[in-house]
Formats: structure tokens, C-alpha cells, sequence
């Protein structure tokens, strides 16, 4: 089991979730976050003051998966939000201990799809 | 205590005032027009109301509807056509608009004799006025009363090309399209001397030279700069706002239609009972619609209808009844429904807060519901095509017909010629962060302080 976290561009993130489903992907997590790795944030300015290197949104989607699933998982993530520009995102990949679902009980692999 | 300085005050105050009162009553005996108190009053406060309209409504209304990222661009737009069409109409809008003109241009265009409002004294009465012929508004009013409408047209077709103009566009285009598209069919449908006026088009407060004028520019600009980027899925960052919206547009538009009898009389108050069961039918018309079709009556239906109403009984407000009133709420939640909800998916085109599914077709259904509904009970000499009077029904068609097509031209023109010299759409990142960055260097809300 793999715990897969990706930050992506927030306008990506309608064409993501479709790849994701045409991987039979269909359960995830996803929250707005600030953000930046390479690419500077925008320049913002209030009655003159100037806010540099300000965060950038983004999007977190956060995928519990079983083995097999990791590659068409992360491939799908890829096709839809790469654009070749700096600041399209990165993907990471954690074990997953444990995976417990809470109506049934089920745990493990069983639990995560 | 009474002192001798009281007094002094009293006895001046009593010769002002009989001084005052006798002046009037010479003019209302020779019925020459006086300036009377209580319509200015009425037609100052009125004027507040359509500013209100443009900002916070109308801005609150489209703000709400777009993506977060993207609100202060369209509360910038609002702002921004507001103080610049308040400094064009003032010094050469009004005139070009509403001054009688010369030769034979003067059924299409004004004359420059009122640039910078010059030759309009204070107390000079209104040259125009409704049913009070001579207890008139001072023209001062008037031009003001008019400046707000002036306003508010362009700013409606902001809801056509929201979330993908660049602003500097943007304000080329406005100002270009007040000249060459509002002044002009302002001063065929409401100046003395325009043509459609004289050839008897009725539109009481503005559903041809605002609401057709900006609806058919609405689609003609959609179209042009093409659909947003993942347009699918936009649900509306905060009905809260489209909501506060949709209700001050409601309040303003009191002023908008009840302002427009230039009198606080019973010509006024027709048109305010009416705008109120319009826009109340059309808002429980919507809902209603919405629950049959969508199983649930949403908010944004209902605020939706309401706008409709009001914008359908805009043209009528001054010459129909409370029935006909209902029917025009009825019709114009239906009409713009199918065309919001069937019509636009179907061609496919991102009129994207629905300028012209709204106001465009509701201001042409309100145009024809006045020449049919029309009666000669609210204004005497106006009736309609149920009231014995057909041929009002053809001059209604035509004035909606060269409205339609008139703005369209021209509009297709200036949006063309702006986009060859600078580009009408932000490039493709712009409008990714959104247009409150790239647009404006700044964000409407944030999420981590």
C-alpha cells in the first residue's frame, strides 16, 4: 500500500481528477494550500506597498493506493497537469502502514478501494 | 425667549418664503415650468439609486458568480466604468446624447452645445419631463439621472467576458462602445429629436438603449473572445454575494424605473408597484421552474428570475398594469430560463454570467410586452396591440430590431479593431492565477494570513 501525495496547479486539477477516473482512481483527497519550490510567487501590492515572493495556491490530492495502483495513478497525474512550465508540481510517494475503513472495520488492502 | 434677533430672523424668513411661494404660483398660473421641490427631491434620490446599482449591486451580483480568483476584476471593472463614464458624460456624453442636434443629423446625434454642461444654468428646468409638463426637475437632475444610466450599460456586458479580458482592453472597450453604441441609441430612443422617439418607440426607463443594447453586445463579445479555459465545472465562489446583489439591484432599480416618471406623482408610483410584481413573479417563477426540472428551487434561480423581472418591466413600467405586469414576470422567467439553461449549452457560446440570457432576452420580451400590453388607463395617448393599438406592437419590433442590430455592428467592429491593436484575452497563464493577480496585483481574500 502506498500513500501518494501530489501538488499540482489549482486550474489542473478538473483534467487530473478525469485522468484519475479514467485509471479507475475514483477515491481521494483534496485540499487548497500555499505554496512554492522553484518558481517565485507573484508580485502583489496594497496602496503601495509591494508583496514579493508571496506563496502560490495550489492544490494537494492526497491517494491512498495498493501497489498495482501506483503507476497508473501517478501517470495520470502527470499526463494532466504538465504543461513543461516551471511550477506544475511534484508527486510523492509514502508506504502506507495501515488502513482502516470505519463503517465496515476492514483493514489493509481490502480497505483502500 | 423671543429676542429682537428672533424675530428679525422670522420676519426674513416669511418674506423669502412668500417671495418664493408667489414666483411659483405666477409660473403655475401661465403653466411656464417651475422647478418643483418634491420631484427634484424624488428624481436626486433616484439618481442615488442607479449609481447604487452599478456599485456594490451589479458588482456584487457578477463578483459572487465568478471564481475567487477572479472577483476584484470584476469589481474593478464596475468601479472603473463608473468613474469614467461619470467624467465622459459630463463634458461630452450628455450633450452628444441629449442636446437637440443640427440639420438633419439631429434625429441621430446631439450637438456639442452642452459640452462641459455649458449653457445649463442651475435653475433651468428639465427640457424633459413625462407627465408633469410644468412642474419640472431642474435640468441638472436630469443630467445626472441620465449619467447613471449611462453607466450602468456598459457595465452589464462585463458578465459576457468575465474571468478572461484584459483590463486595459477592457477600458478601451467601454469607452469606445459608450461613444459609439449607448450616446447614439440613447438619442434615437430619448432625445426630443431622435428618430425611433418620433417615430413613437416606447421605453420607459431603458429596456431597448440599455438592456437590448447591452445584452446583444453581451453575445457578440462572448463569442468574439471565445470560451474561458476549463470552463466546465464554475460553480460561483460566493452566492452570498450574487444574492446581496441580485436584492440591491432589486431596491436600485426603483430608482431606475419609478425615477424615470421624472415626477414623485402617480405615473411614479404605477411604475414602482409594477417593477416590485414583475421582478416577485419572475424570482417565483424561476424557483419554481428550477424545482420542476432540478428537483431543487436554488438561490441563484430565484435572484436570477428576479433580475429578469426587472429588467423586462423596465420598458413598461410607465405604461402597463398590475396584470400585465404579472404576465411579463411570468413570460420573462420562462424565455430567459430556456435560453440560460437549453439555448446557451447548446450553441455552446460563454456568455459566462449570462449577460445576454438575461438581460439581452429580457429586455427584448419587455420591448414587445410594452407595445402589447400597453394601456391608455396609466398614460393616456400609449396603448398597446390588447388595448385597440397594433401598430405599437411594429414599432416596438422595429426599434428592437435596429437596436439589435445597430449595437451588434458597431460593437463587433470596436471589439475587432481592439483585439488587432492590443489583444482583447490575457495569455493562458494570466488567466490561470487568475485576473486578481495578473490583472490587478492583488487578491480578494486570502487563505493563510
Amino acid at each position: 500500500m502506498k500513500y501518494i501525495i501530489a501538488v499540482i496547479q489549482p486550474h489542473k486539477l478538473e483534467k487530473v481528477k478525469n485522468e484519475l477516473y479514467k485509471a479507475e482512481v475514483n477515491l481521494m483527497t483534496v485540499s487548497e494550500v500555499l505554496g512554492h519550490g522553484r518558481q517565485k510567487g507573484t508580485n502583489e501590492i496594497y496602496r503601495g506597498t509591494k508583496e514579493t515572493g508571496n506563496l502560490l495556491r495550489k492544490i494537494k490530492l492526497e491517494i491512498a493506493v495498493n501497489d498495482n495502483f501506483v503507476k497508473p495513478t501517478v501517470d495520470a497525474i502527470c499526463k494532466a497537469a504538465k504543461t513543461g512550465e516551471v511550477g506544475d508540481g511534484k508527486i510523492f510517494i509514502l508506504d502506507l502502514e495501515e488502513c482502516f475503513r470505519i463503517r465496515t472495520g476492514e483493514t489493509g488492502v481490502g480497505a483502500i478501494g | 425667549m423671543i429676542t429682537k434677533k428672533n424675530i428679525l430672523i422670522f420676519l426674513i424668513l416669511i418674506t423669502v418664503s412668500a417671495f418664493t411661494f408667489s414666483q411659483s404660483e405666477t409660473l403655475k398660473e401661465n403653466n411656464q415650468p417651475y422647478i418643483d421641490s418634491g420631484n427634484t427631491a424624488w428624481v436626486l434620490i433616484s439618481s442615488a439609486l442607479v449609481l447604487f446599482m452599478t456599485a456594490p449591486a451589479l458588482a456584487l451580483f457578477y463578483g459572487g458568480l465568478v471564481k475567487k480568483k477572479n472577483v476584484l476584476n470584476i469589481l474593478m471593472q464596475c468601479l472603473m466604468t463608473l468613474a469614467i463614464i461619470s467624467v465622459l458624460w459630463v463634458t461630452v456624453g450628455y450633450t452628444l446624447a441629449f442636446s437637440p442636434g443640427k440639420g438633419i443629423l439631429s434625429g441621430f446625434i446631439g450637438d456639442f452645445s452642452w459640452i462641459f454642461l455649458k449653457n445649463i444654468n442651475i435653475n433651468d428646468p428639465s427640457p424633459y419631463f413625462i407627465s408633469q409638463e410644468s412642474a419640472r426637475i431642474p435640468h441638472l437632475v436630469y443630467v445626472i439621472f441620465q449619467g447613471m444610466f449611462a453607466v450602468i450599460t456598459p457595465a452589464l456586458i462585463i458578465g459576457a467576458f468575465a474571468e478572461r479580458i484584459k483590463f486595459s482592453s477592457y477600458l478601451a472597450f467601454i469607452i469606445a462602445w459608450f461613444f459609439l453604441v449607448y450616446i447614439p441609441v440613447a438619442h434615437w430612443v430619448w432625445s426630443s429629436n431622435g428618430w425611433l422617439f418620433k417615430m413613437g418607440a416606447l421605453d420607459f426607463a431603458g429596456g431597448t438603449v440599455v438592456h437590448i443594447n447591452a445584452g446583444i453586445a453581451s453575445l457578440i463579445t462572448a463569442i468574439m473572445i471565445g470560451k474561458r479555459e476549463n470552463l466546465k465545472p464554475t460553480p460561483p465562489h460566493n452566492l452570498i454575494f450574487t444574492f446581496t446583489g441580485a436584492a440591491m439591484l432589486w431596491f436600485g432599480w426603483f430608482g431606475f424605473n419609478a425615477g424615470s416618471a421624472l415626477a414623485a406623482d402617480g405615473l411614479a408610483a404605477n411604475a414602482f408597484i409594477v417593477t416590485n410584481v414583475a421582478a416577485a413573479t419572475a424570482a417565483i417563477t424561476w424557483a419554481i421552474l428550477d424545482w420542476i426540472f432540478h428537483k431543487s428551487p436554488t438561490i441563484l434561480g430565484a435572484a436570477t428570475g428576479a433580475v429578469a423581472g426587472l429588467v423586462a418591466i423596465t420598458p413598461a413600467a410607465g405604461f402597463v398594469n398590475i396584470e400585465s405586469a404579472i404576465i411579463i414576470g411570468l413570460v420573462v422567467s420562462i424565455i430567459c430560463y430556456f435560453m440560460v439553461v437549453v439555448v446557451k449549452n447548446k450553441f455552446g457560446y460563454d456568455d459566462a454570467l449570462d449577460a445576454f440570457g438575461v438581460h439581452g432576452i429580457g429586455g427584448i420580451w419587455g420591448a414587445l410586452a410594452t407595445g402589447i400590453f400597453a394601456t391608455n388607463t396609466i398614460q393616456s395617448g400609449y396603448s398597446g396591440l390588447l388595448n385597440g393599438n397594433p401598430k405599437q406592437l411594429l414599432i416596438q419590433v422595429i426599434a428592437t430590431i435596429v437596436t439589435l442590430t445597430y449595437s451588434a455592428i458597431v460593437t463587433f467592429a470596436v471589439f475587432k479593431i481592439i483585439d488587432l491593436m492590443m489583444k482583447v484575452r490575457v495569455s493562458y497563464n494570466d488567466e490561470a492565477v487568475g485576473l486578481d493577480v495578473s490583472q490587478h496585483s492583488e487578491r480578494g481574500t486570502t487563505i493563510i494570513e
